[in-house]
């Protein structure tokens, strides 16, 4: 069991614990993820490391409750514990002084950028974030980003904070005033990151992307995280998360991550149980 | 010695194939006490039991069956215990019919003795009591084994015999690797694996779950820093092939290690209960011919596919698949279709299987293996109409340990190079056996190496002192 140490409410429904994990701490990298089980009966699902402290042996998740098990996380509080926590899964960013980097959080997004955005500037760079969010509401770690970038500049879907747009109005207005970055580095809901790398493509600007697809084991031997880069098959959980945002099939992601659609509406709708009354979902 | 011989073993009961199609329970009900004493008593008790030296772990077979003959269970448990940490493991998944019962003097002109069913038997047996395990004294020695697959499990049983520290790594959250995720509940009930593993705990192996070595410890750590003496590798051949086919990433289609993980690790056949999904297909195709393909047809029919087909490049008789699975899978219903390649995946607009397209083959001239090889026939391509497909071509070994650690010699394949006799690898100190160093393999002959390992290991931590 693995003990939550501080659970805040960061935005509705988006929550951020502290989970004490002195291993996963101790060799936890910017970029990389955990698997976390919530209880006997639970699954598997990742999550980005968002933040980790190796003197006090915990790992920040930051989650916003889109199904079931995310829900059922969300119901737990400080002193409470997760069966599962795995990590750290996934091969770290890539961090070294390229120059002007960009770094673009859309929505819970914002929570994988810091760290990487952190040690980016760490490394020399010169970091950029754009952060957008549906609504004012759903704005957080705003003070968090501009410690870890050199600039930030935040935008709302709806323009009820700092201004109207999508990261990506905001991104070509960059580019447009300031020039071509050498680094872009988008994390978010699929479509934004889908339209991060077709504007820079555009502008033939080096992207990276973080891709959050469906996973059972997180350690390459299922391949239920399938992606195609380039035309060949890989696997999100030992082979990325991050992959080159021109290469990556969005479509097929897309498609791929509504394969279970049904069963989380039945999930949270809850039915009974096809284990024949053998009772073995409990064994 | 004019004993009369029975010439067929008693029949094993079974669950009917109609109702066992339909539930997950254990299709194979294992002997009562009369069944098994009367198979025992088919025994000759060999002075030179060549049963045991089919044996990958060299089992006392003789011995533990006169045991079962005068009704002393306990005693023929400890008798097995001796040399298997898992009987009630083996007895259900061994080859026998390639092994033990294989040897069987019997045999040669009658039913061998049904070695496996006994040794199942005396494992339930003993795994229903509260079973005195002792400790043996301690060594001071720290061993590290690296997964808890039954190659992990036989090797920490031997060393913990011994005396010696030993901390087992598993990266999923449930050890004892694919006796949990890959062999159904319907072959291998799971609470029996999870009791058998309760009894290594007892014996002092420390098992320590979510820890993948080559993320949370790189090997060297754990000599460093955690000061191990020594380390067995297990870590087995968990990374599924794929065909490459066209279509491969449409939504439906599966490896077998997913499917299967899916239905028994995280029993995904009792969803929502349980909170992991499966797609249930309506007609299913399961791609190869082997003890995984025919566990996952299988597992769809009990899930509720209306059609389940196994598809096979070549004929019945090369099947790798055990003859007793093959015949299961026959009885429930699944379809195999024989001298039949897959060669791209059909989909819809929106990226869901519809179809598999197959060509058919003909068995032509012997291949360096010496069987015909099938080539296809030009122009008999047709669409089997299927909304799930599970790939079950095999496994390879996972790179995540041999990557970070760079002195451990591996193959082309990726398999870690070890000494076949002795489990030793290119690096001091540091052993491995299983299907990491052979490829997919047997349960037992993962065992087999684990135990061979775990001798090499205390040699070499006796030498050391």
């Amino acid at each position: 069991m693995y003990k939550i140490v501080a659970k805040k409410t960061l935005a509705p429904a988006i929550h951020e614990f502290d989970i004490l994990a002195p291993k996963v701490a101790k060799k936890a990298k910017a970029g990389q993820f955990i698997i976390v089980r919530v209880d006997e009966n639970g699954e598997r699902i990742p999550l980005t490391i968002a933040d980790y402290d190796r003197e006090a042996g915990t790992i920040t998740i930051v989650f916003a409750e889109a199904g079931y098990s995310t829900k059922k996380l969300a119901l737990l509080n400080a002193g409470d514990a997760v069966q599962d926590f795995v990590g750290p899964l996934g091969v770290p960013s890539h961090i070294e002084k390229f120059g002007n980097v960009v770094m673009v959080a859309g929505g819970v997004g914002v929570a994988p950028v810091f760290p990487i955005a952190r040690e980016m500037k760490a490394a020399g760079n010169h970091v950029v974030g754009i952060m957008g969010a549906r609504n004012q509401e759903l704005i957080f770690w705003e003070e968090k980003m501009k410690e870890a970038c050199s600039e930030l500049l935040v935008t709302t879907d709806d323009g009820s904070y700092v201004r109207k747009g999508f990261v990506t109005d905001v991104l070509r207005e960059y580019v447009e005033k300031e020039g071509k970055p050498d680094l872009v580095m988008a994390i978010g809901p699929l479509p934004m990151m889908r339209a991060v790398a077709n504007l820079t493509k555009e502008f033939e600007i080096k992207t990276m992307v973080s891709l959050n697809s469906i996973m059972v084991d997180g350690t390459g031997m299922c391949g239920a995280c399938r992606v195609t880069v380039g035309g060949e098959t890989r696997f999100v959980c030992v082979d990325g998360p991050e992959f080159d945002g021109h290469l990556v099939d969005f479509e097929e992601q897309l498609t791929r991550s509504r394969q279970y659609k049904t069963e989380e509406q039945h999930a949270l709708n809850r039915g009974g149980c096809g284990c024949g009354g053998g009772g073995k979902c409990h064994g | 010695m004019a004993k009369q011989i029975i010439p067929k073993k008693y029949a094993m009961p079974h669950q009917d194939p109609q109702v066992r199609a339909k539930n997950f329970d254990e299709v194979a009900l294992g002997y009562t006490e009369e069944l098994a004493v009367a198979e025992a008593e088919r025994c000759l008790n060999c002075k030179k039991p060549f049963c045991k030296e089919g044996c990958p772990v060299s089992v006392d077979i003789p011995e533990f069956i006169a045991l079962v003959k005068e009704r002393k269970f306990e005693e023929a448990a400890k008798v097995i215990k001796r040399t298997n940490a898992l009987p009630a493991v083996c007895g259900r998944v061994c080859p026998q019919e390639n092994q033990c019962e294989k040897f069987c003097v019997v045999g040669k002109k009658n039913e061998p003795v049904g070695i496996g069913r006994l040794e199942r038997f005396v494992g339930d047996y003993i795994v229903q009591k509260d079973e005195r395990i002792e400790k043996a004294e301690p060594t001071g020695y720290k061993v590290a084994i690296v997964g808890s697959g039954p190659a992990g499990l036989a090797c920490a049983a031997d060393l913990a015999r011994l005396g010696h520290s030993v901390t087992m790594y598993e990266a999923l959250h449930t050890p004892g690797g694919v006796l949990m995720y890959g062999i159904p509940e319907f072959r291998l009930p799971k609470a029996i694996v999870q009791k058998e593993i309760e009894n290594l705990k007892k014996m002092g192996v420390e098992i320590e779950t979510n820890a993948i070595i080559g993320q949370i410890a790189s090997l060297d750590e754990l000599f460093k820093e955690e000061g191990f003496d020594a380390a067995f590798l297990g870590t087995g051949a968990g990374t599924p092939y794929f065909m490459n086919l066209p279509g491969e990433n449409y939504n439906g289609v599966y490896s077998a290690n997913e499917f299967l993980t899916r239905s028994n690790l995280m029993k995904a056949y009792c969803f929502p209960e349980c909170d992991t999904p499966v797609k249930v297909g309506k007609k299913v195709a399961v791609l190869g011919g082997g003890n995984v393909a025919m566990d996952a047809a299988r597992t769809a029919l009990r899930l509720g596919a209306e059609e389940v087909y196994i598809v096979y490049r070549r004929s019945r008789a090369e099947l790798p698949a055990r003859l007793e699975e093959v015949e299961h899978a026959e009885e429930e219903g699944v379809q195999f279709l024989f001298l039949t390649n897959p060669t791209r995946y059909v989909g819809s607009e929106d990226g869901w299987l519809t179809g598999l397209e197959c060509i058919k083959m003909e068995l032509g001239e012997p291949d360096a293996s010496g069987r015909r090889k099938p080539v296809p026939i030009p122009g008999s391509e047709y669409v089997l109409p299927v909304d799930v497909a599970i790939v079950a071509i095999g496994q390879g070994p996972n790179p995540l340990l041999t990557n970070t650690t760079p002195d451990l010699e591996t193959n082309k394949r990726g398999n870690i190079v070890a000494d076949e006799s002795t489990g030793k690898t290119s690096k001091e100190g540091v052993y491995a056996g299983g299907d990491v160093v052979t490829g997919a393999a047997t349960v037992i002959k993962a065992m087999g190496a684990g135990r061979t390992a775990a001798k090499s290991i205390h040699e070499y931590l006796l030498s050391k002192s």
